[in-house]
């Protein structure tokens, strides 16, 4: 009983938003590093797909950690915003702010975004219904052609763009997420506070450069 | 100096409130803005309006009962200083400001700018104290403190619980006042003995209340006429967790 006191207390949600985005943030990062294995080429990455292929059994372990974690992750903040806004049923007629950032005002839209733009990810290049064109191809070892996939996506415009936008968003919602894991978790103190800001603002901004480097790149005609 | 008051009127509880808008002339740059409205509404009683009602004690920024939200921001636009220290000269002269009450669901307005803070009280009721009875004063430094953990008890002890945190918060949170009270009396020996009922119930009232759920906007520290930071909020999150698990 004093467990689910916890757990539906405003604190209690506050830490498993922060707890299932840290799983969420490590996998962030460790699906980037995975995916600039395209810079040495075609062979690298799909024996790294090929592996990971192999490794299915604790690629469903993570898998089934990440799905949990992003089903609570925004469960809970759903709830926590229909309480924010019934907190405060007549608002202020000037409305101003003081020290707050824009990535924390819009961390429910970057969210939504985020989902949509998982959910397109997934149907690209993890269910390869969206462009089965050019998501079923082999390489010459007979294995999935992933680096071809990847590339020949890339090169319509379109595709990178959506690509861009989404990141960017992302990296707005980690840079206030990541420095706010620490307040919520309550190990944060004036001297650590606005080094965690500036180090999450840095982090977030080179996740961010390093996903868009690869559209970008198939674009210029570097990685092709 | 002249301006120009956007002024939040409401009869009570019930009907429905809207901005009026009334001039204040020829004031002095050095009263406060208390006095000013002091002067407005001696103008308006004159002319048979009733005056604007607003909450006001000491005027010395030490009881919490002024609550003005002046153009979006509780206290207005000074860092540190609560409305009754802040003064005219702090405005350009001809300028338009806008003076709303407190906003959160916990702290319905009563008539005009005066809003009911029993939320606060109520919350302080489930925990916010030390049950012994203490009698007399006791001998100065009869119980050991460190220095370092008497000052950080007095940081957050310095909370006059005027409600601007709550105000200024764009979820309506009230964790930094919470958080001040748990911390102020967790630091102390005497309060130390109840750290964990304390910051168990004090956040059970405070979301019975209807505030809303902190989300890192730090408004609240910025809005703090006694500017307590948010590191007491970290402190309050670490006290409850503690509570769950010991």
């Amino acid at each position: 009983m004093l467990q689910s006191e916890f757990i539906t207390s405003s604190i209690g949600k506050k830490i498993v938003i922060a707890v299932t985005g840290l799983f969420l943030f490590g996998f962030v990062i460790g699906h980037l590093a995975g995916n600039l294995l395209i810079f040495a080429g075609p062979d690298a990455l799909n024996s790294y797909a090929r592996k990971l292929r192999d490794l299915a059994p604790l690629v469903w372990s993570a898998r089934f950690v990440l799905l949990a974690s992003v089903v609570f992750h925004i469960w809970t903040s759903i709830l926590l915003t229909i309480e924010n806004r019934a907190a405060r049923p007549i608002g202020y007629e000037v409305r101003k702010t003081i020290q707050t950032s824009i990535a924390a005002r819009t961390m429910m839209l970057s969210g939504l975004v985020i989902l949509a733009f998982i959910i397109y990810h997934l149907l690209h290049f993890t269910f390869r219904v969206t462009h089965p064109e050019i998501s079923h191809l082999t390489d010459s070892l007979g294995r999935h052609d992933v680096y071809s996939m990847v590339v020949l996506s890339f090169q319509k415009v379109y595709i990178s763009a959506v690509y861009g936008i989404a990141m960017t968003l992302l990296c707005l919602h980690l840079a206030h997420g990541a420095s706010s894991w620490l307040q919520t978790l309550g190990w944060n103190n004036e001297r650590t506070q606005p080094l965690f800001v500036r180090i999450s603002a840095a982090v977030s901004l080179l996740i961010l450069i390093g996903y868009v480097s690869i559209p970008i790149s198939v674009l210029c005609g570097v990685v092709k | 100096m002249n301006f120009t008051l956007k002024v939040w009127r409401q009869k009570n509880r019930n009907i429905k409130g809207k901005l009026e808008t009334y001039g204040a002339e020829e004031i002095s740059s050095d009263i406060s803005f208390l006095e000013m409205l002091d002067q407005v509404n001696e103008n308006l009683a004159a002319r048979g309006i009733e005056p604007i009602a607003f909450d006001h004690d000491c005027r010395e920024g030490i009881c919490g009962s002024c609550s003005l939200t002046l153009n979006g921001i509780p206290h207005g636009p000074e860092r540190g200083t609560t409305v009754c220290q802040l003064h005219m000269r702090h405005f350009k002269d001809g300028e338009t400001i806008t003076i709303e009450p407190w906003r959160a669901k916990p702290f319905p307005v009563v008539k005009d700018l005066v809003v009911d803070r029993n939320a606060f009280d109520r919350i302080i009721q489930a925990g916010g104290y030390i049950s012994v009875s203490t009698g007399g004063a006791p001998d100065g430094n009869a119980i050991p403190i460190a220095k370092e953990k008497a000052d950080r008890a007095m940081d957050a002890a310095q909370c006059i619980g005027c409600g601007a945190c709550a105000a200024a918060c764009p979820n309506a949170s009230a964790m930094l006042f919470v958080a001040s009270k748990v911390s102020h009396l967790a630091l102390l020996p005497q309060g130390a003995i109840e750290r964990e009922r304390r910051a168990r119930n004090m956040v059970k009232q405070m979301d019975a209340e209807g505030f809303g759920n902190c989300t890192n906007h730090f408004e609240c520290e910025a809005a703090c006429p006694k500017e307590i930071s948010v590191a007491f909020i970290a402190k309050l999150n670490r006290e409850y967790v503690r509570a769950y698990v010991k």
